[in-house]
């Protein structure tokens, strides 16, 4: 039986071992104690934890059905709200969604809903259990942008409904931040996002990958010439940004998002793919986020000492709370309250080292977290041959600069409203980090399944 | 997949192919380039467009063995395909978005050095198909280097041909034809398009800043995804920095910093492929621009 106080732990990867490999760190429930873990449910009438989560997956009904140990009608309760459980189970920020609202959670620790969802979604991928889709088309034709969480989500919902529908990608392979941002410890890319794309293919979905919008074609030629009625933007938000100091043009400097495409999407740290990457043997990542996790720890497996630099304090990192601790646990080394001003570099313009200075927290700012300040005399340089930048991105104007009449605010979002992603111009639809800035996987499919919503509503009454 | 239709050896390594991507053939125009994936495990390979045929469907690529990836890619013949085949990306020549008049009236001076003939040449056939003859020079470390000869004189005002060891055409540096045609013929060229390695660009422009004729360059950093994710094409140009895949590829040449962007291209430089480099020196690394002068 199990402690009603706490969840049932999960079995890990031993930090020591891991660091040095890219399987997976966490390695889940199985079905015994999964089944254990949906008895601390208390199946609530009114609970809390539907309303944490983005999609608002129907968490009691399908932990009874765990405890039950129907695992299949498990999938099938997720799958009406969510189209990639095996990757929300593992890369969602429970502890502020879902597990965030759980009653059990305000005495002891609440429902280790991640790990159960994780569980039934990686049951139905190996015993190959499909969600149902649509019995016809219905003969009209939508076409999505981007194959990230947003646009999958999108097409599914859409498949689902009879919509005949394409999907564009302008990279080589399908998943976006889930297949070049995410690595491989955290999210395998052929035993989880492969083959969950693979479901939305048995939805009838087309995907058509190495089309850049806006170049290849545009959303005005979509659907003025290719014969769409309507076309969903999930662009994402990949443009990176840099702290525009000394050095940072210097051989060495990366940002997080050429250090992980590197790694994982073109596969450089296993030596059979031909791209490179310079690891580096003493690396400085910039940032604290769930990037900036990613990078660090990608880095020590690389077989690199790594310092994560932050200019907050512990409390205020923004990454998710499991990826600090994993990453602690494999010998990160964090040096907060520290902010970069300068990258040294030698005379090949190759990284020697970076001068920092010592932050201190004072008032609250607009956002209410306590604003960085300088410690005046308190600079200091660190000795380092890589530091990588992760500060996060702003969405791509490739699509908007390229759009008639496609209003973007002054962060270049796409403005779209949130129950349907209606934009300004009639027809297109958007939804995802390229409406919100840089966010998390659920909301992007929160956002992709109210498009979905929008577009069946639009073309419907048209 | 992407396939293979024709493959024609120019010079030594360096290689001509026509690709059916209809999507890419469709939309392209001269500036841009493509990037091209081999097979699962290959690299993400920019290469410029160098021609294409909208009707067919084809684009047309000049590879230029320098490392591994590009020795695969000229290793492939007609009827294999690559996996993928991207584009067209970047910015089209500026040249073409510019007022069909004014354009008419401008003296423009093509300068292109090695493979980057490749580049040059479909700017100048779009030139010629809207009734402007542009002169060109085409430089080569010597006569077996020198490539699309014959396709460039059927669509250039004028053609000179350099090379480094005089064994084809003029003698010396594309620079020396740069200034035989400005100070000895009295040319006035409002302005000047150069392309090849980047120790070439770096001193026409050099050259031309002297002379006072604005110069647009195109630059060929290292690139990952070739959409504005990564970051990795970046480069100085002026007191901004620019991403090559997406605000470029032609940029000022005057503004570039040549420089550094050099050495940002030895990132990836293993000892081997120095090595390696080092063996085949100006044949395949200098592209046979007619300047070595500097470990590119
Ligand atoms: C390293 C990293 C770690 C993260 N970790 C987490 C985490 O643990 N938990 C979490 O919830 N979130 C995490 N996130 C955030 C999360 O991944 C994103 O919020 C989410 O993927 C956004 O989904 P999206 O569909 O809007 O965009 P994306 O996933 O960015 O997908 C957009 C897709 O569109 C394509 N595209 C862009 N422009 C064009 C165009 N012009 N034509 C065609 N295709 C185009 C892109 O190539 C890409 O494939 C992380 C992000 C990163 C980068
Ligand atoms: C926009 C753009 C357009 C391009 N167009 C063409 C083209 O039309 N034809 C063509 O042959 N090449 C072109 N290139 C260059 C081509 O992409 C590189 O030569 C190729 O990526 C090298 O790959 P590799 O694996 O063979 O060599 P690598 O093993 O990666 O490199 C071998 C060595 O060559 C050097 N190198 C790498 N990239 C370049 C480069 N861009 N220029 C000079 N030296 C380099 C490096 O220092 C490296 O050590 C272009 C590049 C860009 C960015
Ligand atoms: S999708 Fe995410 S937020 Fe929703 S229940 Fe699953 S883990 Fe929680
Ligand atoms: S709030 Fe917690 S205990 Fe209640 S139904 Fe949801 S998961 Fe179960
Ligand atoms: S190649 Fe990645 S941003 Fe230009």
């Amino acid at each position: 039986m199990a402690d009603m106080l706490k969840k049932v732990p999960v079995r890990e990867q031993d930090p020591q071992v891991r660091a040095t490999n890219f399987e997976e760190v966490c390695l889940g429930y199985n079905q015994e104690e999964a089944m254990d873990e949906a008895t601390r449910c208390l199946n609530c009438k009114n609970a809390k934890c539907i309303e944490g989560c983005p999609v608002g997956i129907n968490i009691p009904e399908f932990v009874q059905r765990i405890k039950e140990g129907d695992i299949e009608s498990a999938y099938q309760v997720i799958s009406e709200s969510s189209a990639l459980p095996a990757v929300c189970g593992r890369v969602c920020p429970q502890e502020s969604q879902c597990e965030g609202k759980c009653i059990r959670g305000i005495k002891g620790e609440p429902v280790s809903i991640g790990k159960m969802e994780r569980f039934v979604a990686d049951y139905a991928l190996e015993h190959n259990i499909q969600p149902v889709g649509a019995e016809k088309t219905n003969g009209h034709k939508v076409a999505i942008i981007g194959s990230g969480p947003a646009g999958l989500t999108c097409a599914g919902d859409l498949a689902k409904l009879g919509y005949e529908v394409t999907v564009f990608e302008a990279l080589h392979e399908l998943g976006g931040v889930l297949v070049y941002g995410i690595p491989e410890f955290r999210l395998p890319k052929q035993k989880v996002v492969a083959k969950e794309i693979e479901k939305v293919k048995g939805l009838g979905v087309k995907f058509e990958p190495n089309v850049v919008i806006g170049k290849s074609t545009t959303v005005d030629q979509l659907l003025e010439e290719e014969g769409f009625e309507a076309v969903f933007i999930g662009s994402g938000a990949g443009l990176p940004m840099f702290m525009g100091i000394p050095g940072e043009q210097g051989n060495g400097v990366f940002s997080a998002n050429e250090y992980l495409t590197r790694s994982n999407l073109m596969k450089a740290f296993d030596d059979s793919y031909d791209t490179p990457i310079a690891a580096g043997k003493k690396v400085a990542v910039v940032g604290g986020g769930n990037v900036a996790m990613d990078a660090a720890r990608t880095a020590k497996r690389l077989g690199a000492e790594v310092h994560v630099i932050y200019r907050r304090s512990e409390a205020e990192l923004p990454a998710r709370v499991e990826e600090v601790h994993h990453a602690k646990e494999e010998g990160i080394i964090f040096d907060l309250l520290t902010n970069p001003k300068e990258i040294l570099v030698d005379e090949n313009d190759a990284v020697k080292g970076i001068r920092v200075v010592k932050m201190e927290l004072g008032e609250a700012d607009a956002s209410g977290r306590r604003r960085p300040v300088e410690v005046e005399g308190s600079e200091f340089e660190i000795e380092l041959d890589t530091v990588i930048m992760s500060l996060g991105t702003s969405p791509n104007p490739l699509i908007s600069s390229t759009t008639k009449g496609l209003d973007i605010n002054n962060r270049k979002c796409i403005i779209a409203t949130e129950e349907d992603g209606k934009t300004s111009k009639a027809a297109v639809y958007a939804g995802g980090d390229a409406v919100t800035g840089a966010a998390t996987v659920i909301l992007a499919m929160g956002a992709g399944k109210a498009g979905a919503k929008g577009i069946d509503e639009f073309l419907k009454n048209k | 997949m992407y396939k293979i239709l024709k493959a024609e050896k120019l010079a030594d390594k360096i290689y001509l192919m026509d690709v059916h991507a209809p999507r890419v053939a469709s939309h392209c125009e001269p500036g841009q380039f493509v990037i091209v994936k081999i097979d699962d495990k290959g690299e993400r390979i920019p290469l410029t467009i160098c021609d294409y045929d909208r009707e067919a469907g084809t684009v047309t690529i000049v590879t230029q063995v320098v490392g591994a990836s590009s020795e695969k890619i000229t290793r492939m013949q007609a009827g294999e395909a690559f996996r993928d085949f991207t584009g067209p990306l970047g910015c089209a020549s500026e040249l073409i978005e510019e007022d069909m008049e004014s354009l008419k009236k401008k003296k423009i001076l093509f300068v292109a050095g090695g493979v980057g003939a490749a580049p040059v040449y479909p700017q100048v056939k779009w030139l010629h198909e809207h009734g402007v003859d542009a002169d060109v020079i085409v430089g080569a470390k010597t006569k077996d280097m020198v490539i699309l000869e014959d396709m460039m004189g059927k669509v250039a005002g004028n053609l000179y041909i350099t090379t480094d060891d005089g064994t084809y055409g003029r003698s010396g540096m594309v620079t020396e034809t740069v200034k035989y045609l400005v100070n000895e013929m009295g040319n006035q060229y409002d302005v000047c398009i150069a392309i090849g390695p980047m120790i070439m660009m770096k001193f026409v422009c050099l050259l031309t800043k002297e002379m006072g004729i604005p110069t647009i360059v195109s630059m060929n950093p290292i690139m990952v995804d070739g959409t504005g994710m990564c970051g990795a094409c970046r480069l100085q140009v002026g007191d901004e920095i620019k991403f090559a895949c997406v605000d470029g590829p032609e940029f000022d040449g005057h503004l570039v910093d040549f420089d550094q962007a050099m050495k940002r291209s030895q990132m990836y430089k293993s000892e081997e492929g120095r090595a390696m480099l080092k063996l085949q020196e100006g044949d395949t690394h200098h592209g046979g621009c007619g300047n070595c002068g500097g470990d590119n």
